[in-house]
């Protein structure tokens, strides 16, 4: 499994053809306390970039983008009962979406770990 | 992954308060706000609301504009600009009022005190520039103006201010809410008020820019303080259905529109004199065409300013100015101006934001019930 990032700040780990997809530490960070999360509904169709779900914390809302194409197959329903999730654990439980990619060759233009860390740390 | 609604930095490089290196070195993620650097959160912003509703948070509302005005006649001069009775302002008292333009918009709200020498003034930050080019405009030539910003102004807010600000400054606790005064901490002179803009029990503390550090130091040092953002204050002041100039009052709204009607008095509404008075008490007897009210919002998902208020056919009848969610109510709450005939509590409306709609339950204000600590009680 491989996990890659954006520079929006959302994470996504791929196995064979699904993935699962979530925001970073550092996204839930910069947010704060975060009071409600809509995530997409299974068979919804995303191309790469499109609004998949919202995030919102006290102060604000931000869209979460999806990293690659393809198709959902379920949103997170646990983060419906307990947003708060995407801060305790940001990229384990608190994951938003799962989707089949529908062009593995996108992942190429991701980041990975190390790559990202660098990002991060010029903010 | 991107903000749309967090406030856009301004053009120009933000000014530096009295306490910036202060609020750094606890952590503060500082934003720029009103022109200056400000610290929105420190631990949290739920935890920091949370914490101001139980024991105590010291806030720095140093980008708030003090101003001191002195000089023969100044009463009536000011009573040409507020509707408040100033002439009936005894020393030491406080009231809140608003900077009126001609047609009864309102300009400012602001906080006077009579204190000994003259008349204390808070306006916002945000404003403030303004409003003193306005009272210079506006006032006559004997009154003196003096922008007191070499002072830092301290909010300490929650139920157990008093016994945290009584061991530095014995004496406050005397206060009541709206009444102000003169203390003494280890020599540096404070002036103190009981009152703050969170519905909590606290005090507005004004220091010497100099001293604020080790003034912020030692009330922080008292077990029932914590340091607390600007990002509480909102959630806190927005529970106590408070509004906020630039968002739920700006010149487009009277003080009748915006049901600020006991900051009208009764003297200055049987007399006039002071600006927008003939439309302020035609809106006052006929009723205004739109009201600020309360929203209770259904589900969880916060309905923030600028979404529309529509009724059940979807037009437009309101528009919402804060909203967010409330930490100590549990659930998202907003205050929006609507039409009058629905402003009344158990309206039902409709709100849209991002193409999705949320109902919402018209609601009496505070969301949560004031502790301010009144005469006699």
């Amino acid at each position: 499994m491989s996990r890659y990032f954006t520079e929006d700040h959302e994470w996504i780990d791929v196995d064979g053809d699904t993935a699962t997809v979530g925001i970073t530490d550092y996204a839930q960070g910069q947010l704060g306390d975060i009071v409600f999360v809509e995530v997409p509904e299974g068979g919804r169709r995303l191309a790469k970039g499109d609004d998949a779900a919202v995030v919102e914390s006290v102060k604000a809302a931000s869209d979460v983008y999806s990293p690659v194409s393809g198709t959902v197959i379920e949103g997170n329903a646990a983060l419906g009962d307990d947003p708060s999730l995407v801060n305790s654990d940001p990229e384990g439980e608190g994951w938003f979406f799962k989707l089949t990619i529908a062009d593995a060759g996108e992942l190429e233009s991701l980041m990975d770990e190390a790559k990202y860390q660098d990002f991060v740390s010029k903010l | 992954m991107s903000d749309d609604t967090i406030d856009q930095p301004i053009a120009e490089e933000p000014m530096t308060l009295p306490l910036d290196a202060w609020h750094r070195a606890r952590g503060g993620r500082m934003v720029p706000f009103a022109g200056y650097h400000m610290p929105v959160q420190y631990e949290g912003i739920m935890a920091e609301h949370l914490w101001v509703r139980e024991s105590a948070g010291l806030f720095d509302v140093s980008h708030m504009g003090q101003l001191l005005l002195s000089g023969e006649g100044l009463d009536a001069a000011l009573e040409a600009l507020i509707p408040a009775d100033v002439k009936g302002l005894k020393v030491h008292q406080q009231r809140y009022s608003l900077l009126l333009a001609d047609n009864g918009g309102i300009l400012d709200d602001i906080m006077i005190t009579r204190w000994p020498g003259g008349i204390y003034m808070v306006v916002n930050g945000a404003v403030k520039f303004d409003d003193i080019g306005h009272l210079r405009d506006s006032l006559p030539d004997d009154i003196t103006l003096n922008h007191m910003d070499e002072h830092a102004l301290l909010a300490l807010q929650g139920p157990k201010a008093v016994d945290a600000l009584k061991r530095l400054a014995p004496g406050v606790e005397t206060l009541v809410f709206m009444t102000g005064g003169r203390f003494d901490w280890a020599g540096t002179p404070l002036w103190v008020s009981r009152s703050g803009y969170t519905g909590e029990d606290g005090f507005e503390i004004s220091i010497a820019a100099d001293r604020a550090e080790a003034f912020a130091d030692a009330i922080t040092a008292e077990p029932e303080v914590r340091p607390i953002g600007l990002g509480a204050r909102d959630s806190l002041r927005l529970e106590a259905g408070l509004p906020l100039y630039g968002h739920d009052l700006d010149p487009e709204t009277t003080p009748v529109m915006a049901d600020l009607g006991f900051a009208l008095s009764k003297r200055r509404r049987e007399e006039g004199g002071f600006p927008g008075h003939a439309r302020i008490m035609l809106e006052r007897e006929q009723g205004p065409a739109v009201k600020r009210v309360g929203l209770a919002v259904e589900g969880r998902q916060p309905v923030r300013e600028g979404a529309l208020v529509v009724d059940g056919e979807g037009s437009e009848i309101g528009r919402v100015t804060s909203g967010g969610f409330a930490p100590s109510v549990g659930a998202p709450i907003a205050m929006a101006y609507v039409a009058a005939a629905f402003a009344a509590p158990g309206s039902k409306v409709t709100l849209t934001q991002r193409g999705k709609l949320h109902q919402a339950t018209v609601t009496a204000m505070p969301f949560v019930p004031h502790r301010y600590v009144r005469q006699g009680a």
